[in-house]
């Protein structure tokens, strides 16, 4: 540089050669380990990533799981079918309900049993709202890792409010165990419609106030646009469903393409992306949080009373009166206690959409009242193996807002 | 719907392809022989008629006294056709070995790592074959059967740090 300048101001002079600087030579450099994780403050979860870096640059990263692994599908074989509800609660935590149904629904598929309407109706309003939730979970962390604390706190009081509500019909925050085999454990208390239906109002208020930070922020823009893009082919090839399949363009809801419960009577949109970058990624939970809050509002319009839970001893406890006055009553409650119900003898998979994917349950009964076999397919897992390859040359910066924007629980990818 | 599928393979894979039957909820399984899985995942991923171009679920099953005792689950859906099908390839204990579809679906890498690291079964030609959940020095496989549900292990050497991925310790991945 000073020689060129040099050089230019006096024309004149023959031009000095200076020898090669100090300054100019090369530096020496080699590639950075870091660890991160299993415990770090930025990671989500206990997945560790142990990347190599060229400068601020990802030369190859590799994740190492099973921190958070409990047996789950073992402890399950080795309890009452029942009794995997509270297993199923602690896979994804942030959406318990959508795992107890998930679950319930394969149990069902392989009973052939088909649990009445008003049941089916409140699977879905606890889904949705249990959607919302893990959708507002991302939405908010995801505005945490790119600096916006703000838009994270709306999300947080959002989420909340919904948890609230869900307390008051589950007894939990979190580990809610609500579905069961047949039907749900409890109806609704009184005027819980019409509390769900303003918490819900409040909900719009701070979601729309998150959109507002955050949809068109420069800052947040400029970090998630164009970062870790996945297109249709490679989408559909790596396994990708949800929100992460539906952001690179792939229409594939199951709650569309094969509808269970009650979502054939609703009427809602599957959003879909363009560029399946973080910032698709981001914008998809955004709408589908709009879609949840119709479906709730259609359910609450067209619930009518009724029985929550088929009226079948085989499958559901008898009630009370009956199991303290009638021998038939006590015999049937113990039966289903100590020896679990009696799935018939087969195979199923049972799939639903959760707020992640496809949430699937390979079942393998022997007849008996356990699990022979429970195969989780955890909506998370795909994008979580695929990581690695989405972030190929990408930034150090951006491992941790993609890391998020598959939004990977650990507890059901981990199992 | 799906019974079109079906009925393809059977025509095409006439001693590969057998007995199909219809599950609970519909669902079109078929069992398939191992050797050939390779041939008729790519059949289904190519073929227009079929276009199953995502797997969704791999998984496997032990059938602890049955002969073969070891089953891998293909849960296969196609985007484009809304259809479904599920293959059941029987794997014997003696010979757990079977050839990986990750050059079909890539998705299928971590399902596959799954099914060696809980039941033992390898997968030939597979990119990464390791365990995935537990640790490289963990004895046995705990999904399967004869593994007690609380088993002990022993316990393992401190490490050298030799390979940073893999943190202080050996270096031999378990071979069984």
């Amino acid at each position: 540089m000073s020689t060129e300048q040099s050089g230019a101001v006096k024309p004149a002079m023959a031009p000095v050669v200076h020898p090669p600087s100090e300054l100019d030579a090369p530096l020496p450099t080699k590639r950075m380990l870091v660890n991160l994780g299993p415990s770090h403050p930025a990671m989500h979860g206990t997945t560790r990533a142990v990347v190599e870096l060229d400068g601020e640059k990802l030369a190859s990263c590799k994740l190492d799981i099973g921190f958070l692994h409990r047996g789950f599908e073992k402890s399950c074989e080795n309890v009452t079918w029942t009794q995997c509800f509270p297993y199923t609660d602690r896979l994804n935590y942030v959406s318990s309900i959508m795992n107890n149904v998930g679950f319930a629904l394969a149990v069902e598929k392989l009973c052939k049993l088909k649990v009445p309407e008003r049941a089916q109706y409140l699977r879905v309003i606890t889904s949705e709202i249990h959607r919302i939730c893990d959708h507002l979970t991302l939405v908010g962390a995801m505005g945490m890792e790119l600096g916006a604390m703000t838009a994270f706190l709306y999300a947080i009081e959002a989420r909340d409010l919904l948890w609230d509500r869900l307390t008051e019909l589950c007894g939990a925050r979190l580990t809610s165990n609500y579905a069961r085999v047949g039907g749900v454990a409890r109806d609704l208390p009184d005027g819980w419609a019409d509390k769900t239906s303003r918490t819900l109002d409040r909900v719009v208020l701070l979601r729309d106030e998150i959109d507002g930070l955050l949809t068109r922020n420069r800052i947040f823009l400029d970090r998630t646009r164009d970062v870790a893009p996945v297109t249709r082919e490679q989408a559909c090839d790596l396994g990708y469903t949800g929100p992460c399949l539906r952001a690179s363009g792939e229409p594939y809801d199951v709650r569309k393409a094969a509808p269970y419960l009650v979502y054939d009577r609703l009427d809602f949109d599957i959003p879909v992306g363009d560029r399946g970058d973080n910032f698709d990624r981001y914008l998809m939970r955004i709408e589908e949080m709009k879609q949840s809050d119709r479906i709730i509002r259609q359910c609450f319009a067209q619930m009518a009373p009724g029985e929550i839970a088929v009226r079948d001893s085989r499958y559901v406890l008898p009630p009370k009166p009956e199991v303290y006055g009638t021998i038939e009553g006590v015999m049937a409650h113990f039966k289903l206690v100590m020896e679990g119900i009696q799935v018939p003898a087969g195979e199923a998979y049972g799939y639903t959409e959760a707020a992640n994917g496809e949430l699937g349950f390979y079942l393998v009964s022997d007849g008996g009242g356990r699990p022979y076999k429970l195969g989780l397919r955890a909506p998370g897992w795909p994008m979580l193996a695929s990581l690695p390859w989405m972030l190929r040359g990408a930034l150090l910066a951006d491992l941790v807002p993609t890391f998020d924007s598959i939004n990977m629980i650990g507890g059901e990818v981990e199992q | 719907m799906a019974k079109v599928v079906i009925d393809a393979l059977l025509a095409r894979f006439p001693r590969i392809a057998a007995d199909p039957y219809q599950g609970p909820g519909g669902d079109d399984v078929v069992f398939v022989r191992k050797d050939q899985i390779v041939e008729v995942c790519r059949f289904l991923k190519t073929d227009p008629g079929m276009a199953f171009n995502m797997a969704p679920y791999i998984t496997a099953v032990d059938y602890l006294g049955q002969e073969p005792r070891f089953e891998v689950v293909y849960n296969l859906y196609s985007t484009s056709l809304n259809h479904r099908v599920r293959l059941r390839v029987k794997v014997p204990e003696g010979d757990a070995v079977l050839p990986s579809v990750c050059g079909v679906w890539r998705g299928a890498d971590w399902f596959e790592r799954y099914c060696y690291d809980m039941y033992g079964i390898r997968f030939t030609d597979h990119p990464d074959l390791r365990r995935l959940f537990m640790y490289d020095e963990f004895v046995g496989h705990p999904l399967r059967k004869d593994y007690p549900l609380r088993g002990r292990q022993p316990l393992v050497k401190e490490r050298e740090l030799t390979e940073p991925y893999r943190g202080p310790g050996a270096a031999s991945p378990d071979q069984a």
